[in-house]
């Protein structure tokens, strides 16, 4: 019973790892419990977004993740 | 209309695919296209480009579906790279094949806008002192919203 977090770009070096996994189920809550505070505000900032399955939420907090779940905490795009 | 959209993880050569896409489209009254390519700046070694598997490919191709919609074109193509390049080396290729000439530039400039600030890349360089991550530039933002309408 796990969802994978995903840590892209400037996360992963603050999380120092690519994915960890976490207890299914996860909200928002528990998530930012979970993570370093570094990360934990980086992960609150207006501009990180959040993906579940590839689908990218309209609003982060109301994140509800089920086992096999995979998040993805996105920074800002830089642009291709 | 057909379609090539494909996210690259290894060097390519614009001008084959080019090429391929030419001869692909012998219908087409002619084809637009743009090639960007690392910048040979200042002391940038490396640049890495990060993509994420469930968005950036998806997104592309989403991309490559609000272009078909909204001008007339025989042939779509784009080729994005995501990994490690050094300066100099070819980034992305976008070309339109189209009956006539303003479809297939306006094709590609959307298109370019739109990968340049709104696609799921992340961007880090390597120079002297080490790996630095890329913002995004207002500029990229500035240009994007020309379509906006």
């Amino acid at each position: 019973m796990a969802v994978t977090v995903i840590f892209i770009g400037k996360l992963a070096d603050l999380a120092g790892e690519g994915e960890r996994e976490l207890p299914a189920p996860l909200d928002w809550a528990g998530l930012m419990a979970a993570l370093d505070p570094d990360l934990a505000i980086a992960a609150k900032s207006q501009r990180t977004m959040v993906a579940v399955n590839g689908e990218v939420l309209a609003d982060k907090e109301s994140l509800a993740a089920k086992d096999g779940d995979e998040i993805a905490l996105l920074p800002p795009v830089s642009g291709g | 209309m057909a379609r090539d959209v494909q996210l690259l993880t290894k060097g390519f050569s614009p001008g084959k695919a080019l090429g391929l896409f030419a001869k692909a489209h012998p219908e087409a009254g002619g084809i637009a296209s743009f090639v960007g390519k690392v910048r040979p700046d200042s002391d940038v070694k490396v640049l890495e480009l990060i993509h994420y598997d469930r968005l950036t490919l998806p997104g592309m191709e989403r991309l490559a579906d609000e272009v078909e919609g909204r001008w007339q074109l025989d042939g779509l193509l784009i080729h994005h790279r995501t990994g490690h390049m050094r300066p100099g080396a070819p980034i992305v290729l976008v070309a339109a094949a189209a009956r006539h000439r303003r479809d297939a530039f306006e094709a590609v400039d959307f298109a370019m806008d739109h990968l340049k600030s709104r696609s799921w890349f992340w961007k880090r360089e390597k120079r002297g002192d080490g790996w630095h991550w890329i913002e995004p530039r207002e500029k990229d933002h500035e240009d994007v919203k020309r379509w906006d309408v």
